[in-house]
């Protein structure tokens, strides 16, 4: 029998060594596996290099990560946010590497990784200081820039549901980052809201098959859901809008 | 002096050159306001690249969802018809050509279509690029919203970028508060003057040769 889910976060995280390069899902908060994150927090591994979005929001989830100084180096498309003062500290102290990507070819370097893609010509970047030092080639009249596949040792991700196989569906604009993740590290762990009995997917709306994931840990419904339908009550963040601050400012 | 139109006029000067069925990504910012001004008895499908076709407005109070956001960060809702997708296939549509218009800010544009709005290059700046990059050089029209002004009073629109760029040759028109300029062959064409300005006026503003 095969049986990926794990009984809780820690033996979700288990392994992680030091050095290792880890993806975490998430755009902003939006399937960002603050859980998972807290784990590895716990679990205490340091000298990570890590692949998301962003570098960080406020003082939680990826955040906190780089505020335990976790993490070496992050590879990143947008880490400058109005509230990314973890990061920007850390930056600005050279305590922190970055490697700038454009947000569609860290993705693509992640899903060729996955796809087993050996490097690929992008267009994206032409001509920009974040091409220099590149391999450029004019295919059909237009020039491209090589860009190489990013692995991970382990990937941690979110979704809405997973069974005991690893298929996932996610929620919305929380699935971004995770599905191309799931396919580009050693080891895939997964926090899902709700474990679901083997066959309950409709394999027509399966998202990650489970060929890509290798731990599942459920860490219960998300706070805006009740019994999968959405109810509200809280602010971007997920904080309960009795505890919000002001609407926060506008970046990307 | 009649010579400038408001941000909101020049947002529905340019969802007025929107057509019906177009697939669009309005950026970060001012381009967001566009989205205020689409005819609502028509079919545009609003793309954001974190995982959306057929974004809706804003959410009621209560009921903002943080699982469903735009690439902003800002709390939206979507319309019937709607998609959600990962990011590798998000900016597949981008890259591959697939989306008709983006509407994006800009520090300088060039008279040879270059685009600069990501990074001042100032030092000690940290730089961020999202999907800049990838929206510049993907859509099949690229227009760019902004003052023809920077706040110093220098002209955005420049015979080369002093910022550094975020794509090469791909912006297709501007769309400023005193006028609207195609890219050409032979750099800046005038395509609609507002108010008082005319061609002459504005190559005095920007310094550059203008048709």
């Amino acid at each position: 029998m095969i049986d990926k889910t794990v009984p809780d976060v820690a033996a979700a995280v288990a392994g992680i060594p030091d050095g290792a390069t880890v993806m975490i899902g998430g755009f902003g908060r939006a399937g960002q596996p603050v859980e998972l994150i807290d784990a590895l927090i716990a679990h205490g591994a340091s000298e990570l290099t890590i692949v998301n979005n962003n570098a960080g929001n406020g003082d939680t989830g990826l955040a906190a990560l780089l505020a335990a100084k976790r993490v070496r180096k992050i590879i990143c498309s947008f880490p400058r946010q109005h509230d990314s003062w973890v990061f920007d500290g850390l930056y600005r102290a050279g305590e922190i590497e970055l490697e700038l990507v454009p947000q569609g070819n860290l993705a693509e370097r992640i899903r060729a990784a996955g796809a087993g893609v050996g490097a690929f010509f992008s267009p994206t970047g032409v001509g920009t200081v974040l091409a220099e030092g590149k391999e450029s080639r004019v295919i059909d009249g237009r020039e491209y820039v090589l860009e190489y596949p990013i692995r991970a040792d382990f990937a941690l991700i979110s979704a809405l549901k997973g069974d005991r196989w690893g298929n996932l569906v996610f929620r919305e604009t929380a699935r971004n980052f995770g599905p191309i993740m799931a396919t580009a590290a050693t080891t895939t762990v997964v926090q899902v809201d709700e474990l679901i009995p083997l066959g309950a997917l409709d394999p027509e709306t399966v998202v990650t098959p489970g060929i890509f994931v290798d731990r599942v840990v459920a860490v219960g419904e998300r706070a805006w859901l009740s019994d999968g339908v959405f109810v509200g009550g809280v602010d971007i963040e997920g904080r309960p809008l009795t505890d919000a601050p002001a609407e926060a400012e506008v970046d990307q | 002096m009649s010579d400038r139109i408001s941000r909101q006029e020049l947002a529905q000067r340019i969802a007025a050159d929107i057509p019906e069925g177009s697939y669009v990504n309005l950026g970060i910012g001012a381009p967001t306001l566009v989205a205020n001004y689409l005819p609502e008895d028509q079919e545009i499908i609003l793309h954001t690249e974190n995982g959306l076709l057929g974004m809706g407005g804003a959410p009621e109070e209560g009921r903002v969802d943080p699982d469903l956001i735009n690439a902003g960060k800002q709390p939206v809702t979507i319309v019937p018809g709607a998609a959600y997708f990962h990011h590798a296939d998000s900016f597949a549509m981008m890259r591959g050509g697939h989306l008709d218009v983006c509407v994006l800010g800009a520090f300088q544009v060039s008279q040879t279509g270059d685009l600069a709005n990501w990074s001042t290059g100032a030092p000690g700046a940290i730089p961020a690029v999202g999907g800049a990059m990838d929206l510049a050089i993907g859509a099949k029209s690229v227009y760019v919203m902004t003052d023809l002004l920077a706040k110093d009073g220098s002209s955005k629109l420049v015979a080369a970028c002093a910022y550094p760029l975020t794509g090469v040759g791909c912006v297709t028109r501007v769309y400023t508060d005193h006028a609207i300029f195609d890219l050409t062959p032979g750099g800046f064409a005038v395509r609609e003057a507002f108010g008082e300005n005319t061609v002459e006026s504005l190559s005095a503003l920007t310094g550059l040769e203008l048709s």
